[in-house]
């Protein structure tokens, strides 16, 4: 090119020119960095669909937004890509502020939850569409669309309507398509959620395959604790609007830091009551109203709670053993299921409060049994002032 | 088949269900019988009109069965009425999707659409009549809109609007355009808001979102438009007689078919030019219907859902 124009120039800044040098969907991404949130906060009207996220997320990373319904994780992943005005705070791509650019200048990858796929185009023109945004030379484009479909194994079917492809299929295709720009930032907003079980463990470890071999940065939006401890790197928690946790999965699995957190990660069983004991790390924690005679049980606290102090008791049903005669906390058991191994159910204890717990024997709902759980899987949170 | 098997004794018995059941799974049942009236109707006010129209149309007072289509295509002033009325129609048509398309893209995305289609849709409830009278005042040489063009020095002097094409143009696209927005805006809304969402997170800018994304997935459903509105724009009666110059530029061809059925009393001629006007517009539909074939036309959601 012999004149080239201001707007060109700019455009060939961001992508290799013809010939398009070693590089392919494998290739590192050219404008990568650090990206920050600082802040960021959107309200819809009256309503704060996000209340100011301060987050750090650095080149190559795999971080996952998990959160219920309606915890603005979708909100912060549409705000990232552009798609969403923030009502204030700051984004940062390395040294770059990019919140007060358009989507199409951000240049982040996106896979829609409803896939998004241009319906009549073939899946080559899908995937091929960005490369066409971006003026890369065709023989280029060619090889790099090549790549991206034998990425997510799908040479065979370039030619094809998205309409033609089953729904495991057209995710790829909507992958390819994010990924084939090379973006710095790839955001995925529940890419699975419409896809049946068996696939959707496969497209797991196939995401986390192409996320490896493309080394962009991915932030994954999900409300399936399964998904985000199996795919990320880290997991930021988020409910009602801010970031309750980030941490590794183990971290976020094992050792929660709110109730609410813990609540999510599957610590299903929730009591109340007051510390009676202090032995170094250990507690006893007395349940049942005093009137009743008072059950207690005991747990390894990781925060420091003093006697008398009220707290919240959390633990996932596959660490509350019920049976029929033993020690623990009474109660009756209300339902029951067999899932394989071990009887999971429902129970009441003598107070009131529903626990789920694991047995090994088949009990009988209206039964009276134990739970008992070990010290080191009981959580203990000190409860906040009220 | 397997009632015939099933129940050996009496046959009257046996037949009626197995009949019954093999309608219905052709589709035919009770519910079919609902279509009865509309078919009725049909063959009553459209069928049937239009092959006694088209017998008339054929049996001319003098001369051969064709003389009347003779005497339309020889007579410049009767022939150049097709040329009159596509004149008006096809720009009126073209303008209105051209100015309903940007509105409606803005619409799609506003929450109370109510307040808005309302006000588009008032010319409609008017009629063609009123619009005519009043656009006849208001387009005038003393009217609101040559006195504006005065006031602000845009014209020297009054422009000339009533009484000629520009009469007619303003008022076909008055009472075209609330209908033509109203199909627009159906199929603009249809389009999944992600795929522009997804084209610009690609790097589309509004114009390639627009020209690679909207367009291909709008063009059948603005060929549906077009032809509806054109059938509509074609037509143009009232308007043509009372804004525009019936005798010249505006001799539509609704005009030339009402003067010879009832001024001329030539009902056979009459009939004959009808028949042209409908076979203008079938060429014209079926055109544009067959372009559709080159674009895509499946389904405009980003999934299969």
């Amino acid at each position: 090119m012999v004149e080239t124009s201001v707007l060109q120039r700019k455009i060939d800044d961001r992508v290799p020119g013809p010939g398009g040098g070693p590089y392919g969907p494998s290739a590192p991404p050219e404008r990568g960095g650090v990206l920050e949130l600082a802040g960021l906060r959107r309200d819809f009207g009256a309503f704060a669909a996000l209340k100011g996220i301060d987050l750090t997320i650095a080149r190559g990373e795999f971080v996952a937004l998990l959160g219920p319904s309606g915890c603005g994780k979708t909100t912060a992943l549409n705000c990232i890509a552009g798609l969403m005005p923030l009502t204030s705070g700051r984004l940062m791509l390395g040294d770059r502020r990019i919140d007060q650019l358009p989507p199409e200048q951000r240049g982040f990858g996106m896979v829609f939850q409803s896939y998004a796929l241009f319906p009549h185009m073939t899946v080559r023109k899908n995937v091929g569409f960005g490369l066409a945004m971006q003026k890369v030379p065709k023989v280029e484009a060619d090889r790099r669309i090549d790549e991206a479909l034998s990425l997510v194994r799908l040479d065979a079917q370039a030619h094809k309507l998205p309409g033609q492809m089953s729904g495991g299929q057209q995710q790829r295709v909507a992958i390819a398509r994010a990924i084939v720009i090379r973006p710095p930032v790839v955001l995925m907003d529940e890419p699975l959620s419409n896809l049946d079980a068996k696939l959707r463990l496969e497209m797991r470890s196939e995401i986390r395959r192409i996320h490896n071999t493309i080394g962009s940065t991915t932030i994954y939006v999900t409300h399936d604790q399964d998904e985000a401890l199996s795919m990320a790197d880290r997991i930021v928690v988020m409910q009602e609007g801010t970031i309750r946790q980030t941490g590794t999965p183990e971290d976020v699995y094992e050792r929660p830091l709110h109730a609410d957190v813990a609540e999510f990660m599957g610590f299903r069983t929730r009591m109340r009551g007051r510390v009676r004991t202090v032995q170094g790390s250990l507690v006893s924690v007395e349940t049942a109203d005093e009137r009743e005679g008072g059950a207690t049980i005991e747990a390894v606290a990781r925060e420091s709670v003093s006697v008398g102090d009220a707290v919240t008791i959390m633990i996932r049903p596959e660490d509350f053993v019920a049976t029929a005669a033993g020690t623990g906390l009474g109660g009756t058991v209300r339902t029951i299921e067999y899932r394989g191994r071990a009887f999971f159910g429902l129970a009441a204890l003598s107070d009131g409060t529903e626990v789920f717990f694991r047995s090994e024997q088949r009990l009988v709902p209206g039964q009276t049994a134990s739970f008992a759980a070990a010290p080191s899987q009981v959580l203990v949170f000190a409860e906040t002032a009220s | 088949m397997s009632g015939t098997s099933a129940t050996p004794r009496a046959g009257e018995v046996r037949e009626a269900p197995s009949l019954r059941r093999h309608l219905a799974a052709r589709g035919l049942d009770g519910m079919t019988l609902l279509v009865l009236p509309a078919l009725l109707a049909l063959l009553a006010l459209f069928v049937y009109p239009f092959i006694y129209g088209l017998a008339v149309s054929f049996a001319p007072k003098v001369g051969p069965f064709y003389a009347n289509y003779r005497k339309f295509f020889s007579d410049p002033f009767l022939r150049t009425t097709i040329w009159h009325t596509l004149a008006l129609a096809l720009p009126t048509t073209l303008l209105s999707i051209l100015v309903a398309l940007p509105i409606a893209f803005r619409v799609r995305l506003m929450r109370r659409q109510r307040m808005l289609t309302t006000i588009l849709l008032l010319p409609m409830t008017l009629g063609t009549v009123l619009v005519a009278q009043g656009l006849l005042t208001y387009l005038g040489p003393n009217g609101w809109f040559n006195r504006i063009l005065l006031t602000l020095h845009a014209v020297r002097s009054p422009l000339d609007l009533t009484n000629n094409y520009w009469g007619v143009f303003a008022s076909l696209l008055l009472t075209g355009f609330p209908f033509t927005f109203l199909l627009t805006l159906s199929y603009v809304s249809g389009i999944d808001p992600a795929l522009e969402e997804a084209a610009a997170t690609l790097g589309g800018r509004a114009w390639d979102r627009f020209a690679r994304i909207f367009l291909p997935l709008l063009a059948p459903g603005l060929a549906v438009t077009f032809c509806l509105s054109f059938v509509q724009a074609f037509s143009v009666f009232p308007s043509a007689v009372l804004l525009g110059a019936p005798a010249g530029s505006t001799h539509v061809i609704a005009i030339a078919a009402y003067q010879a059925a009832f001024e001329q009393y030539n009902y056979s001629l009459g009939s004959a030019i009808a028949m042209i006007m409908g076979a203008v517009q079938l060429i014209i539909v079926v055109a544009v219907l067959a372009s559709r074939q080159l674009f895509y036309r499946g389904p405009v959601a980003g999934t299969k859902g």
